[in-house]
């Protein structure tokens, strides 16, 4: 396992998450080296979120939002995609490779592709191999992430219906 | 208000990395509104300082974040002698102004203070993520005759009779990204109906008020402290 890249997904409610929730009903095999961490939208991520991800260790960071123009919250997507060129440039700047974060777009009905993204950087990252921020080679990678500050990455809305995994069914965001 | 932005990463590695325990200080003033040297921004640049550090070979050096309401006042500089006191800094990197670099500098005499910004101008938010000039602090504002717009800063020639040969279409011929301040200036003392203001040539500004005379003082008697006088 520990030769095995981590990467933390920070996924958006509405679209990231029910496509990984739709991939797992579906019993489509990706490699397990993605953590998901749901965001009411990926407008919610902050540089700062992204950054921690690499210092506790990670090797690969996705941000996973709506398909651009289908926000529910309008604009939230386009902001996440700025926050994440600019966290792509500080990395460069710190001289950690920028591809090991990436930002994608996808909608809630694509399972498939949520498995295609997870297996497109396991692959990239894998050729960059681990990162020079593991603080010990021998330590699993998922403890290194452990410390991250789930609770200030914002709750996920408080509607009963909308809260856990929606098993079963595509997207139970869109019955917003 | 006063704009900066942040020096380039391995900048600030290499000025903090002879030192064992650093304080990040950002400023909740100024250079918090122009996204510069707030608490978002000092917990950002401190993530990427020790990632940077720890990929140089350096991991030792301990990075710390704080953020103070204001740099440029002892009030509030006098908040962070306690920190560095417990924290056992032996260097602070702030994120303030070159005035509030400065200020920590003279409450912390024994302490190195490095710049984590470039300080820039005093400007205004022209939109979203974009600030731009507006004054050079000369000490002397003539702005009523000019129709409010600042020839000295916005003129990339300081031109107080211009406008000069090379405005076109409203530009500069320094970039086609700025406006020609006198097509500014004529336009505006246009709709105010104005213009007659500029039939007399204006005379050359009075420089001596700048920083031309040295670094410049206010001072408000009515405002001392009775007894101590304006602090030297």
């Amino acid at each position: 396992m520990t030769d095995e890249p981590l990467i933390l997904a920070f996924c958006c409610h509405y679209c990231a998450y029910a496509a990984a929730d739709l991939a797992g009903s579906m019993r489509l095999q990706y490699p397990a080296n993605v953590r998901v961490l749901r965001l009411p939208c990926t407008g919610k991520i902050e540089v700062n979120y992204l950054l921690g991800a690499f210092e506790r260790g990670a090797d690969g960071v996705i941000v996973a939002g709506c398909l651009e123009g289908g926000c529910h919250y309008l604009e939230g997507n386009l902001r996440a995609r700025r926050r994440v060129e600019r966290a792509r440039q500080l990395l460069a700047e710190i001289g950690l490779q920028p591809e090991r974060l990436e930002m994608f777009n996808l909608s809630s009905a694509e399972g498939p592709r949520f498995a295609e993204i997870v297996t497109t950087m396991v692959e990239r990252l894998k050729r960059l191999g681990p990162s020079p921020l593991r603080p010990d080679p021998a330590q699993k990678p998922l403890d290194c992430i452990q410390g991250l500050p789930a609770q200030e990455i914002g709750s996920p809305p408080a509607d009963p219906a909308l809260q856990g995994a929606c098993a079963g069914h595509t997207c139970s965001g869109d019955k917003r | 208000m006063i704009v900066a932005d942040r020096k380039k990463i391995p900048e600030i590695r290499d000025m903090i990395r002879g030192h064992r325990r650093v304080l990040l200080v950002g400023c909740g003033t100024c250079v918090t509104v122009c996204l510069a040297g707030g608490e978002r921004e000092v917990g950002i640049l401190g993530s990427a300082l020790r990632m940077a550090l720890r990929l140089a070979g350096n991991s030792e050096t301990v990075v710390d974040e704080c953020t103070i309401e204001r740099q440029c006042e002892d009030a509030f500089v006098d908040l962070l002698a306690q920190r560095t006191a417990e924290g056992g800094y032996d260097a602070i990197c702030s994120l303030g102004c070159g005035a509030g670099v400065q200020a920590l500098a003279e409450r912390f005499p024994a302490m190195p203070i490095y710049p984590g910004l470039n300080t820039q101008f005093i400007g205004v938010l022209q939109s979203q993520g974009v600030w731009t000039e507006k004054c050079a602090g000369c000490g002397n504002c003539r702005l009523g005759e000019f129709a409010a717009v600042c020839p000295i800063t916005r003129c990339a020639k300081r031109l107080l009779n211009g406008p000069c040969g090379s405005s076109r279409d409203g530009k500069c011929e320094i970039s086609q990204d700025l406006d020609c301040a006198w097509q500014l200036i004529y336009d505006r003392a246009r709709a105010l109906g104005i213009l007659d203001r500029f039939d007399a040539i204006v005379p050359p500004h009075d420089w001596s008020t700048g920083l031309d005379g040295g670094p410049r003082k206010v001072v408000r008697e009515d405002q001392c402290i009775a007894g101590m006088g304006p602090k030297a």
